[in-house]
């Protein structure tokens, strides 16, 4: 990936990262996030790691959004007004926090291994082959870790939706079961 | 190089073809407003209250098992493309990760979260 | 290397101006074939000058389809209705049609091409995990749809947006799951791989085409795909009888021009993805580089550059097949109701999509052991 390149797609990132914190309606937060993500799957691409990369924008910007979305819709979350002032205690862990992640990334920035000490990847690097082979043997374990927590979002997504609806009042007008039957209508 | 090229072209053609088509109208076309015309569409009447409500759950349940199975699908793409290298190991393994997440899909019909009412 | 990446960014413009044109061809297509098979005359009254009508020819509605709609659509006054999101009013639109557009880019229309000393394939850009660029494109263009319903501040908009999102992402899964069967069939996620190794006889006559090696994937694929395009029977977001017009209700002119255009490029993307995995692409039945070798041994040989053209051809001509077969369908089935179509896409066509993809496996394994 050429210099200019990832100077553009990194300014451009770190400015849909502003948007997402600073904008105050939702939806907007959300589409500069989709940026952001689809940002790094063009990194990811232009590193050399293009599964990656497509794996990303398939599922962050193709599904984990697409929740959020629904999320945002099902909350009915609308543009938050500016508040003057939190509670001086939030404001102060919050200032805490901040100065700590900065704190950390200049370590981290610092500590970073020059890149001249970096060995080259194989020509077959991030190819979906080596992703394969890698989930299969490697991350064997995590690879079916990951199902049982796949089939835990599920369970618990159900049992929450079924409490919320358990708890809904239904429709006062008594219907026949004929009727039911006819429409096809589920008890 | 040679693949990105065709795949940055397209990319900046069919922004700019979509995006003439979505803003030739304001350069071209008289605009004329009114706070009657403005209004939203509401069969006639004017529109009461906020078009933004809550939606039913069920939405969200679907786009939660929508997620689910987007990943697998996703994970099992890798397998898929090297199912002759991985042979009956890999076969297993992936035997095992479907298996695990009809358990889910099972899950959710018998519970309901498929029926619509 | 200069003239390599003229020649590849060529490919790309052609192939976005040819999809554009397929689609407004669609455009006429759907009024007039929809006019022929209702039994009515259809578009008729626009002409230019009155030429055709004067040298006697039938006016088929070219003029009214393709230049007095497009004019009259791009004229209109462009209508933002109060309390609206005006940015993300604005921003759907594109955002509906430029995944479907972006797409193409990965579908080959014709074998390898030589040119004096530059030797390219007829797709815009093949790569290996093109199939992956597809997924990632078609599950981009849920945010047009569902912006579009929601930025409109109108009940039937959100409506429509709420229900065309649900209705795209459980489409998916079933599509995911029938390209992913593919993609174990093949062992590749390059589209053009997949056309080539669909070259070729079993038993002497019948083609290698997929169809016969996954026609469950191929039902799967169409229907989830005429259900991710959202026309009749999955027109459920833009249902005119329940919902005005769905999530485009608050657009007018250009904007809901881009709306209709998705429609048609969504069914030309359909017909061209069936074309490639599963009716051989750019493939002519018994046609190889070198001529033509008929079932009885008979050997037609023809130049080298007519099987190119040939083959464009033939894929062009299953395009616009699978695109009339959608047409078709659109005109002929009444719409599903919402429990019947979340029943069909979870109940129906995902159980089918994950056994058609186990039964792929195991065959495809112990065929390689």
């Amino acid at each position: 990936m050429p210099l200019w390149l990832f100077v553009f797609l990194a300014a451009l990132a770190v400015l849909a990262a502003l948007g997402v914190v600073l904008q105050r309606n939702p939806v907007h937060c959300l589409m500069a996030l989709v940026v952001v993500l689809l940002d790094l799957a063009v990194m990811f691409i232009g590193l050399g790691a293009v599964t990656v990369g497509f794996l990303q924008a398939i599922v962050y910007v193709g599904a984990i959004m697409v929740l959020f979305l629904f999320v945002i819709w099902l909350l009915n979350l609308q543009t938050e007004e500016r508040r003057v002032a939190g509670s001086i205690g939030l404001r102060f862990f919050g200032a805490v926090g901040a100065a700590a992640l900065v704190a950390e990334l200049c370590v981290f920035v610092v500590k970073a291994p020059s890149t001249a000490g970096l060995s080259h990847v194989p020509p077959t690097f991030g190819s979906i082959g080596a992703i394969a082979e890698a989930l299969f043997t490697d991350y064997l374990i995590a690879f079916e870790a990951t199902s049982l927590l796949l089939l835990v979002a599920v369970i618990g997504a159900v049992a929450l939706a079924r409490r919320a609806t358990a708890s809904r009042t239904r429709s006062p007008v008594p219907v026949s079961p004929a009727v039911h039957e006819q429409i096809g209508a589920r008890q | 190089m040679l693949t990105w090229v065709p795949i940055g072209v397209t990319i900046g053609f069919a922004a700019l073809v979509v995006a003439i088509m979505v803003t030739i109208n304001r350069l071209v076309a008289p605009r004329h407003r009114s706070p009657v015309k403005d209004l939203p569409f509401e069969c006639g009447n004017p529109p009461s209250g906020s078009a933004w409500g809550r939606f039913s759950v069920h939405f969200y349940l679907v786009a939660i098992l929508f997620l689910v199975f987007d990943v697998e699908v996703i994970l099992l793409i890798p397998w898929a493309a090297e199912i002759r290298r991985l042979a009956g190991f890999g076969l297993g393994e992936a035997l095992i990760f479907i298996a695990v997440l009809v358990v889910g899909l099972v899950y959710a019909w018998q519970r309901g979260a498929l029926d619509w009412d | 290397m200069a003239v390599d990446l003229v020649i590849a960014a060529i490919r790309a413009v052609v192939m976005l101006l040819l999809v554009l044109n397929l689609s407004a061809i669609l455009l006429w297509f759907e009024r007039k074939g929809s006019a022929l098979i209702q039994d009515r005359i259809g578009a008729n009254r626009a002409a230019i000058l009155g030429v055709g009508a004067r040298l006697g020819l039938p006016n088929l509605g070219i003029v009214n389809t393709l230049l007095a709609d497009p004019i009259k659509m791009f004229t209109k006054e462009d209508f933002v209705p109060a309390g609206a999101d005006h940015f993300l009013h604005g921003l759907a639109p594109f955002l509906a049609l430029f995944p479907v557009l972006v797409t193409f880019a990965v579908i080959p229309i014709g074998d390898t091409v030589t040119i004096g000393a530059h030797t390219f394939d007829l797709v815009a850009a093949d790569f290996n995990d093109a199939a992956l660029y597809v997924l990632a494109s078609i599950g981009i263009g849920v945010y047009g749809i569902a912006l579009g319903g929601w930025a409109s501040n109108n009940r039937w908009a959100l409506l429509g947006g709420i229900r065309a999102s649900a209705q795209m992402i459980s489409y998916e899964i079933a599509m995911g799951l029938a390209i992913v069967a593919v993609v174990a069939t093949y062992g590749t996620l390059s589209l053009q791989a997949i056309v080539r190794e669909q070259g070729g006889v079993w038993f002497g006559w019948l083609p290698r085409w997929g169809i016969i090696l996954q026609p469950i994937a191929f039902l799967l694929l169409f229907t989830a795909g005429m259900a991710e395009s959202k026309r009749v029977p999955f027109d459920l977001p833009e249902s005119e009888s329940e919902l005005v017009a769905g999530y485009f209700t608050e657009y007018s002119g250009g904007k809901q021009a881009v709306f209709m255009l998705t429609d048609f490029a969504e069914v030309a993307l359909v017909a061209m993805l069936v074309t490639t995995f599963f009716f051989g692409g750019w493939q002519v039945p018994w046609l190889y580089r070198d001529g033509f070798h008929l079932p009885g041994g008979a050997l037609v040989s023809i130049p080298y550059w007519a099987v190119v053209v040939l083959g464009v051809v033939a894929f062009w001509i299953k395009t616009i097949f699978f695109c009339w077969l959608q047409i078709l369908i659109r005109w002929t089935l009444p719409r599903f109701r919402y429990d019947q179509l979340m029943r069909f896409g979870w109940k129906l066509l995902v159980p089918i999509g994950l056994l058609n993809l186990i039964v792929t496996a195991v065959v495809v394994v112990m065929a390689g052991s």
